[in-house]
């Protein structure tokens, strides 16, 4: 029994369909508010940093089972320039875009469980996962 | 989607009404400028209680219009900052640095009206 719901990545209106699919994803899977703001905020950066830097690309989430509890996943995939140095991405304070520097760190501190594939030339794979409390 | 701005005496009220996209909010960002201009306003209040996250881009633009009115001699105030969202921008890291933030539109016009009490009639 699990949901599983596709956005396809291409403009910043995405951006905005992409967080509002996850958020009600989160809540129908039992996250309060709150949590499902953090889920939301998470999804809105990532998939902003497909546009900014991939131009396309799309975000998967579905809820995940395992040893007895519930979560949701979200994966963020891009075919897009990869990042060269992923260890400096994710210092607080590093951007390449003239942007707060703060995505990959801050969704990092949003969630539970982060997880980034990337290479130069090779795309970038992030995912991330919360638990239900 | 376009954000309805309202004059209001001196001050110009802006109420997000749903979900921006990151060219809905560039749009805010320029109407507010040139009608802080156009209208001679002393204070913009920017009502963000619909808005569902306030990410990195909706932080930075938000910082962006108040330090361009500022630069036109007017003061910014956000208002509406849902609870969760504050809990998700505060995890995220975000900050709207020095701009005066009010729980909803009744204080932040209360604060715009103190602040500009000898000028505003």
């Amino acid at each position: 029994m699990s949901e599983e719901v596709q956005v396809p990545i291409a403009s910043d209106m995405d951006v905005v369909r992409a967080r509002q699919e996850g958020r009600a994803l989160a809540l129908r899977l039992g996250f309060s508010v709150s949590d499902a703001t953090l889920i939301a905020t998470a999804i809105s950066e990532l998939s902003r940093n497909i546009v900014s830097y991939a131009r396309t690309g799309s975000v998967l989430m579905r809820s995940i089972r395992e040893a007895g509890r519930t979560g949701m996943l979200i994966l963020a995939a891009d075919a897009g320039p990869g990042i060269a140095d992923v260890p400096l991405a994710l210092r607080d304070g590093f951007s390449s875009s003239g942007g707060l520097g703060l995505g990959l760190p801050g969704v990092r501190r949003l969630m539970d469980e982060f997880e980034i594939e990337s290479a130069a030339g090779a795309g970038t794979r992030v995912t991330v996962r919360k638990w239900l409390p | 989607m376009e954000v309805p701005i309202l004059k209001q005496g001196h001050f110009l009220i802006a109420t997000i009404q749903a979900a921006l996209s990151d060219d809905d909010l560039v749009q805010l960002r320029t109407a507010l400028v040139h009608q802080v201009v156009r209208f001679r306003s002393f204070g913009v209040i920017v009502d963000v209680t619909a808005m569902d996250v306030l990410d990195s881009f909706a932080s930075r633009t938000l910082v962006a219009i108040s330090k361009m009115i500022r630069l036109r001699g007017a003061d910014t105030v956000i208002v509406g900052i849902q609870p969760e969202v504050a809990f998700a921008m505060v995890q995220l890291g975000l900050t709207f640095e020095d701009i005066p933030t009010a729980l909803d539109l009744e204080e932040g016009l209360a604060y715009l009206q103190q602040r500009f009490a000898n000028a505003a009639d």
